[in-house]
């Protein structure tokens, strides 16, 4: 277990070195003068020396990609050009509601996904199948926002149930806080559950078709009995795969949904920064980002040790 | 008598070769889900193709006396806060989405191919190739596209470079893993004993039969860069909001939700009609390329 778990922290290095090559690079892949895009074109040739000198441009790339790299290292992201303060605290205010968010979704993903791919293995071939696939494969067409839209114009216009916009932390009261996050919740949740439903119902039909199932059915247990402790047990050990996988999606919808619920999150920085060309910020929310990823995924991979004894490294 | 022998000389086909079409017709045929992705496809692409024919208006025609009008007869899907007639924004972005998409799936498929190949049959390379296909899929999808367009600048030009590089490693991936498969065949140790060159066993024994995954994986390529493009446009950072894409005018109907929400119904219902008959076709071509990864 030990020797597996140094060695999978060791393969993650060159993963988050290419991560690390890759933000550096997107400030980089700019044409022209990186200082000069991000003054705009206003900005007198010495302001622009200025900020060249100033984070570094005028070194040879090599040179500062390891300045960069040795600063990230010690969680220097640098400063935001446009709010003038270090990015990791910039990064910091817009975590809790993206986390929340992600979490949040993360849960309607698998509170629809886990029992509606149970339903569609249990009455594989009926119309409950048909329908549980239907509903899979129209959640991976809808784009997120789209759906954000939809259910602000039936819930906060229509109906006027919920608000369409806005934040509150779950810190000044949990009961506001959810009205503000049920709408986006849902739209981020409902996308992402597709691939949870069909992997649910693959990975259940295929417990199914085993001996020991047959066994259990045979000795006379109910057919509730049958599903709930001896067939989902081990098929939630795949599933773990994808909610890892579902995870990377969700991360990138909740940058979207964000935007259209105008929720202070990390999306909200991020498209706002680029709008701005604030460079620092989104080298740090990517960098941030993909290694939370890289890290969640590598967690995931663990969890199969308490779910499932039969692994073992 | 002469006959019968020409005929065995010269066989119409060859045996247990069918032609592609009669082998186009079977897979619809087996698989339902994928006629019906191919014919909703071929709408959408022929809504794109003749939207200069079918547009009631030139889709940037500005008419303020209209404006924010509800579903009619002069406008089925309503106009915006211009006046501009939603119907003809729609069918005009169509070509946008679908030439985003298409171009993306034929740049990622081309470069994944070549590193998946590369990958695949150098074991030195494979090394450090897929470490960075690693460390590149290691960003959630949109998050990379829009830090590349910070710095690529908004054009639909840049989109396409922009996701082309997000989706390259899914292709590279499949096409890595397949040559491995195949690579160790003993067909291909037939090939190498009686001389093949390695750049014929490369293409024409090897290559040649990734194409069932690749194919498979390209489609749903489509419709990952056809959301993508979507997301981008409507977060303000894909293309210019001066062209109509379907983001772009969901994201101007944004601020009319109230009033006038058909401006951002119909894009929307637009985006999700295509990725579904892309999925679909995806869905029906896995089940009938490789029956092994059949889900059901």
């Amino acid at each position: 277990m030990l020797s597996y778990l140094t060695g999978r922290l060791f393969a993650l290095l060159p993963v988050l070195a290419v991560v690390a090559v890759v933000v550096f690079m997107v400030v980089h892949v700019t044409p022209g003068d990186p200082a000069r895009v991000m003054l705009g074109e206003d900005a007198t040739e010495a302001q622009v020396a200025t900020l060249r000198h100033d984070l570094g441009l005028d070194r040879p790339l090599p040179v500062q990609f390891v300045l960069w790299i040795g600063r990230a290292l010690r969680g220097d992201l640098g400063e935001s050009l446009f709010l003038h303060i270090p990015v990791s605290r910039d990064i910091a205010l817009h975590l809790g509601p993206t986390a929340t968010l992600s979490a949040l979704g993360m849960t309607v993903a698998l509170v629809i996904g886990i029992p509606v791919g149970i339903v569609s293995a249990v009455f594989r071939n009926s119309w409950l199948d048909q329908a549980s696939l239907g509903l899979a494969l129209l959640g991976a067409a809808v784009p997120s926002f789209w759906l954000g839209l939809s259910l602000i114009v039936l819930f906060a216009v229509d109906f006027g149930w919920l608000p369409s916009s806005g934040y509150q932390s779950p810190s000044n009261g949990l009961r506001q806080s959810l009205q503000y996050l049920v709408l986006p919740a849902l739209a981020l949740g409902v996308p992402n559950s597709s691939l949870i439903i069909r992997f649910t119902r693959s990975s259940l039909l295929d417990v199914l078709g085993n001996d020991y199932i047959r066994t259990a059915r045979a000795k006379g247990l109910r057919g509730r009995a049958v599903i709930f402790r001896h067939a989902l047990r081990n098929a939630l050990v795949p599933i773990l795969t994808v909610v890892g996988l579902t995870f990377a999606a969700l991360m990138g919808g909740a940058v979207v949904t964000e935007t259209v619920f105008s929720l202070p999150g990390i999306g909200q920085l991020v498209v706002s920064s680029v709008l701005r060309r604030d460079y620092p910020v989104i080298q740090g929310v990517t960098l941030t980002v993909a290694t939370a990823y890289v890290i969640i995924n590598l967690v995931v991979d663990l969890l199969y040790f308490a779910v499932d004894p039969r692994v073992r490294y | 008598m002469v006959q019968q022998a020409a005929a065995v000389r010269v066989p119409a086909r060859v045996p247990g070769r069918p032609g592609i079409v009669s082998t186009l017709w079977k897979m619809v045929c087996r698989r339902r889900i994928i006629g019906i992705g191919v014919l909703i496809l071929l709408v959408v692409a022929a809504a794109a193709v003749a939207a200069p024919l079918l547009a009631p208006t030139n889709p940037n025609t500005i008419d303020v006396p209209a404006r924010l009008h509800a579903p009619e007869a002069a406008h089925p899907f309503g106009t915006d806060e211009y006046g501009r007639d939603i119907l003809s924004r729609t069918l005009y972005g169509a070509r946008l989405s679908l030439t985003v998409g298409l171009v993306v799936t034929l740049l990622s498929t081309t470069a994944g191919i070549v590193v998946g190949l590369i990958a695949g049959t150098n074991r030195g390379a494979d090394k450090i190739l897929m470490r960075i296909m690693d460390g590149v899929m290691a960003f959630p999808d949109i998050l990379l596209a829009i830090a590349l367009m910070a710095s690529l600048g908004p054009s639909a030009r840049n989109v396409v470079l922009a996701l082309s590089f997000v989706y390259t490693p899914r292709v590279a991936r499949v096409v890595r893993g397949s040559v491995l498969v195949i690579a160790s065949l003993e067909y291909i140790d037939a090939a190498h004993a009686i001389g093949a060159r390695r750049a014929r066993i490369l293409v024409r024994h090897i290559l040649v039969n990734c194409a069932s995954p690749v194919i498979v994986q390209a489609t749903f390529i489509t419709a990952y860069a056809m959301l993508g493009e979507a997301a981008l446009s409507f977060l303000g950072v894909g293309i210019p909001p001066t062209i109509p894409t379907w983001g772009g005018i969901i994201s101007g109907g944004q601020e009319y939700l109230r009033q006038a929400p058909w401006i951002s119904i119909f894009p929307g219902a637009a985006i999700i009609l295509s990725v579904l008959s892309l999925n679909l076709l995806g869905d029906g071509l896995r089940d009938f390329l490789d029956p092994r990864l059949r889900y059901s």
